[in-house]
């Protein structure tokens, strides 16, 4: 590893250790998640009014829009995780971009189909080859893409490595999509919340959408840091750590899951 | 790098990603573009910008108090403008919530005479969300506002 | 409170994007936890083979 990167990074980047700290923030950022879901529902459901244009169909704002900044900032952090783990070879950043790549696609695919229930009523169609709709497709392929990729050599470390290769190609998809709407002459609307600028949406609107934005941070927190654990125990279950912790749970629920187990090491002795 | 046959073979499929990932992206970009073309206003195809397409797509605002509907049937028609132009549309179908006076909408189909006969109506809306109190106040003060602005210009300086 | 279920008549789009969103995160959620336990039960199984051969051939490594 490169010797400017900073110590506790270096430390924290070792496998078991990664492994204690992701378990300890994992149910905190699960319980943010649900805490700041459950209050940006109840802002965007009940206490926002309704929109002059679209009535109480625009309410699916609250979980589309949030769910397309994830697909596009998962992609982002997918493509730095590769760059990463393909320059200096750290098995977390493998991990991580890798591990990524699912929930990206989750959230992808669940603005996709949110977007196609809104755009029946609204616009009058499921579905358009309209710039904005066409480069989200494009960006859910460009994750199975990663995902199959990565599944489809024998090698994990090979295929993670091959994965990599086309998530950090993929990257000139995800300002496409971001300014397909300015670009092209599109059905899909512009930018509503803009970061420079005044956002185009009145307060009672725009505090559960940003509430929600910010608890699906923690929920890609929270559903990362469990596939990373799980991906650490597989790709290191021959090292003493994951026997010990293989050994740990096995004593914990031996009642239920290493009854059988249990029994055939007495029968043994 | 050694070039044993495995590596070589793993080098040759990342490529073919590689480039497959380049063309696709390539293709759709260029289909968009060509698509995007599709899309006149009223005006365009009124001075024959259209004429070399058989279907295409109209866009602009539907103009207030043209919307005529049949009493027996779904048949429609309204007439679509834009800054310097307007063009009659019959249509038979469904039509969005969102379908109604001074509302931007595309409308796929082709021309019959002077007529657009369109196949899709397709209600585009602006990214402004907004209470309907809200729109209304904001309406009301932008008149009081023109109000005041005439009212001042015709004020003695 | 049938009002807002209602969805001021967009509850056939509403609900079905809500619902959506809910069960695509929790399956997301939940594969990896499951894929976790039949790894970790595997390994246990494996260690405990492993242990067995062990007692019955102590020189072997």
């Amino acid at each position: 590893m490169a010797n400017w990167i900073p110590l506790w990074v270096h430390k924290l980047s070792s496998p078991p250790n990664f492994y204690r700290f992701a378990g300890v923030v994992r149910p905190w950022a699960l319980g943010l998640a649900l805490i700041l879901g459950a209050i940006a529902l109840y802002g965007g459901l009940v206490l926002a009014p309704a929109d002059y244009q679209q009535g109480d169909a625009y309410r699916i704002i609250f979980i589309h829009v949030p769910s397309a900044w994830m697909g596009l900032f998962i992609y982002g952090l997918m493509a730095v995780a590769s760059f990463i783990s393909l320059v200096w070879r750290i098995k977390l950043a493998e991990v991580v971009a890798m591990e990524s790549a699912p929930i990206g696609a989750a959230f992808t695919f669940i603005t996709l189909v949110t977007g196609s229930l809104w755009g029946k009523p609204m616009w009058g169609t499921w579905w358009t080859w309209d710039a904005r709709l066409t480069s989200e497709l494009v960006l859910l392929f460009l994750y199975l893409g990663v995902i199959g990729l990565y599944h489809s050599f024998e090698d994990r470390r090979q295929g993670a490595r091959a994965a990599a290769f086309l998530a950090i190609i993929g990257i000139i998809n995800v300002p496409i999509v971001h300014f397909s709407v300015n670009w092209w002459n599109t059905l899909h609307q512009g930018s509503t919340v803009r970061i420079l600028g005044p956002s185009h949406i009145s307060t009672d609107m725009l505090w559960p959408l940003l509430t929600m934005m910010v608890a699906t941070k923690f929920y890609y927190i929270a559903s990362l840091f469990g596939r990373v654990r799980t991906d650490l125990l597989s790709m290191e279950s021959g090292k003493d750590w994951v026997r010990q912790i293989a050994g740990a749970h096995g004593s914990a629920d031996a009642v239920s899951a290493g009854r059988a187990e249990a029994a055939e090491r007495e029968a043994r002795r | 790098m050694s070039m044993n046959p495995t590596r070589k073979r793993r080098l040759t499929i990342v490529l073919l990603v590689v480039a497959a990932a380049v063309v696709a992206v390539g293709l759709i970009v260029f289909a968009l573009q060509q698509n995007m073309n599709y899309l006149f206003t009223p005006s365009q195809v009124q001075t024959g910008q259209a004429s070399s397409y058989k279907t295409f797509r109209l866009g602009g605002m539907v103009k207030a108090g043209s919307i005529q509907r049949s009493k027996d049937s779904l048949k429609v028609t309204f007439t679509v403008v834009d800054a310097s132009g307007s063009m009659p549309v019959e249509y038979n179908g469904i039509l969005p919530d969102l379908f109604r006076d001074n509302q931007s909408v595309i409308a796929t189909g082709h021309m019959d005479s002077a007529h657009f006969m369109a196949t899709e109506v397709l209600a585009k809306h602006d990214e402004t969300y907004m209470p309907k109190e809200l729109k209304d106040a904001m309406a009301k003060a932008h008149e009081g506002k023109q109000v005041n602005e005439e009212a001042g210009q015709d004020k003695p300086q | 409170m049938s009002a807002f279920f209602a969805m001021g008549g967009y509850a056939i789009y509403v609900w079905p994007a809500y619902a959506v969103f809910f069960i695509v995160l929790i399956a997301d959620y939940i594969n990896p936890s499951l894929r976790r336990r039949r790894n970790l039960r595997e390994l246990r199984s494996r260690m405990a083979r492993q242990a067995a051969r062990q007692q019955r051939n102590p020189s072997a490594p």
